[in-house]
């Protein structure tokens, strides 16, 4: 296993730890929370999700990583963490805006400024787009709803 | 009148091998206990001279020890900070001003020199090195080209009331669409007009702009550390070389040549020299000058054209942010003429670990790089690991020597002022 795969193994072990994580509490629990958000389904309960994860964590490691770092972090004062932000958790259209056509905006989170453009990815094929953004949505101790395909082919048709 | 002279004459040079013997063995500045968290050679010492608490970029001292701080932003309404140093050579801000951000700063015959990331202006000094009119400083250079990458205009006087500001060109490698994947160079990139290199204006004049200044030196992407050697009368700066290699380009290059290739390079540069950017990178493993991607290059071809070799090369995207050459006499010998170089640590090695986050010195010999670099501070980041990640609590940035001959080093994270000692009194 050489360092890159050893590192992915790592992210994929550690997201999926904390998927488990927080999916141990009580059961009622968590369907009250799923009425209320209907949050992403755990992985383990979820092929399809899994799947995505797996694939979504290829091309975070092929395409993302440089910039954005193993851990999400980002390296202030040049690329932003992907960690519990709103652009990552929250609008899942404007997420997917942002990896087909990228970012030329400065951007402001935890009050550091972050100005370098984000590059579009505009290569990568609906699918890749929804698993890459899954997998960040739920990685880097994020959680939040998987992104379809749908969501992602919807985005791309607004682009010229 | 003769006997006068010569007493005289006799008495300064008592005084002034007085005050060398004291430079030299009998330091009154005391380290911190832990010299400052720094790793540094047997025979040093460090202090945190301030904890400033800004984007601490260049420094400058002056003459009478009074240190300037220029930073990336505004802190309470300044961006310069001026620290006036107590006996035991810890500091307190004295005074701030300057309503811009920025990177630049160089004290030289009775002038402070600051720079935002579009402008340079320029403080009178009084007799006791203070700025005479912190809120009214004069303009000397606008209108400076600045996108979202490479602002800083770091600048550097010579002997001659010339000054020389980086201009950053605003891309990686000057592609029709920046840092995407596969795209092309842009022919005869029309960034190189107004950035990607270093522009000489004069240091006395106010309100110039790009007409007013000369293309100095061009195919130079980003340089925030520069310097004058006295020794060559010449300009070196330190390239921040390309990104991206294996992320725009991942048929010819492996996430791990990405993370070690191109060098950042030192150069001796001369009015008119063309260091290639972005029409191609050095190779520090194969000392070439190889094309780039952008530009049909496959990672082998080389470079054809006259374009300038480095003087010196170091591993990729440690990201030198100060030079400065060294000429004080409180360090060994072996230090005088070489060259200090502030490593701010990378960000594009992952996902193999990032690197740098040190001052090295290069030795230097008739004013030429001679040998190998060898690290001179480390541990800013306040451990290997975060080094490795680029977690690193401090990231040196500039560099300034003190009329003691103590090296003055500024941290962009925190603020933390450093100053390293040589044989200083525990």
């Amino acid at each position: 296993m050489n360092r890159k795969q050893a590192i992915l193994a790592l992210t994929l072990l550690a997201g999926g730890l904390s998927l488990q994580a927080q999916h141990r509490p009580a059961a009622n629990q968590r369907s009250a929370q799923a009425k209320a958000k209907t949050p992403a389904k755990s992985a383990a309960a979820d092929p399809a999700l899994k799947a995505s994860l797996t694939r979504g964590a290829v091309v975070y490691k092929n395409v993302c990583i440089t910039c954005h770092q193993a851990d999400g972090g980002g390296l202030p004062p040049i690329n932003p963490p992907l960690i519990k932000t709103q652009y990552v958790l929250g609008d899942k259209a404007r997420l997917s805006h942002i990896v087909l056509a990228g970012l030329a905006e400065p951007i402001e989170i935890d009050g550091e400024e972050y100005k370098q453009h984000m590059p579009a990815q505009a290569y990568l094929t609906d699918q890749q787009v929804a698993d890459v953004l899954t997998y960040v949505r739920n990685s880097f101790g994020n959680k939040a709803s998987a992104v379809q395909v749908a969501e992602v082919k919807a985005v791309r048709a607004t682009l010229k | 009148m003769r006997p006068l002279s010569s007493f005289v004459l006799g008495a300064a040079a008592l005084a002034g091998s007085a005050l060398l013997f004291a430079g030299q063995s009998n330091v009154h500045i005391a380290p911190d206990p832990d010299n400052a968290g720094l790793k540094l050679p047997a025979g040093f010492g460090a202090l945190k001279v301030a904890e400033t608490g800004g984007k601490a970029r260049h420094i400058a001292v002056t003459p009478q020890g009074l240190i300037y701080v220029k930073l990336n932003r505004l802190k309470d309404g300044a961006g310069i900070l001026m620290l006036r140093p107590k006996a035991d050579g810890r500091a307190t801000v004295a005074s701030s001003f300057g309503n811009y951000g920025g990177t630049g700063a160089y004290v030289k015959n009775g002038y402070f020199y600051a720079s935002s990331d579009h402008a340079v202006y320029r403080y009178k000094l009084n007799a006791n090195g203070e700025a005479e009119n912190p809120n009214a400083p004069e303009l000397l250079v606008r209108g400076l080209k600045v996108g979202s990458q490479h602002e800083s205009k770091s600048i550097v006087l010579d002997n001659e009331d010339n000054i020389y500001v980086n201009i950053g060109a605003y891309a990686n490698a000057c592609q029709e669409q920046d840092r995407t994947r596969g795209s092309k160079g842009i022919p005869n990139c029309p960034i190189l007009d107004s950035a990607g290199g270093i522009w000489q204006f004069k240091a006395n004049k106010l309100n110039q702009r790009y007409p007013d200044g000369t293309r100095y030196a061009t195919g130079l992407r980003n340089v925030v550390g520069l310097d004058w050697n006295q020794q060559d009368n010449q300009l070196f700066v330190m390239q921040h070389g390309r990104d991206q290699l294996h992320d725009n380009w991942p048929a010819l290059y492996t996430d791990a040549q990405s993370a070690t290739l191109p060098a950042e390079c030192l150069y001796a540069l001369k009015k008119g020299d063309n260091a290639g950017w972005p029409y191609l990178y050095y190779d520090q493993l194969q000392h070439k000058k190889i094309q780039g991607p952008e530009y049909g290059g496959d990672g082998k071809k080389e470079a054809t054209g006259n374009y300038l070799d480095p003087a010196a090369a170091y591993p990729g995207h440690m990201a030198p942010n100060g030079l400065l050459f060294y000429t004080g006499t409180m360090f060994p010998a072996k230090y005088r003429n070489g060259a200090f170089i502030a490593f701010h640590g990378s960000w594009n090695r992952s996902p193999e670990p990032q690197a740098g986050y040190y001052v090295v010195f290069q030795p230097f010999k008739d004013g030429k790089p001679s040998g190998q670099f060898e690290v001179f501070a480390d541990n800013f980041s306040g451990s290997a690991a975060k080094t490795a990640s680029g977690r690193a609590d401090h990231r040196p940035c500039g560099l300034a020597q003190g009329p003691d001959g103590s090296l003055y080093v500024s941290d962009d994270v925190k603020g933390t002022i450093y100053r390293i000692v040589y044989n200083a009194k525990k």
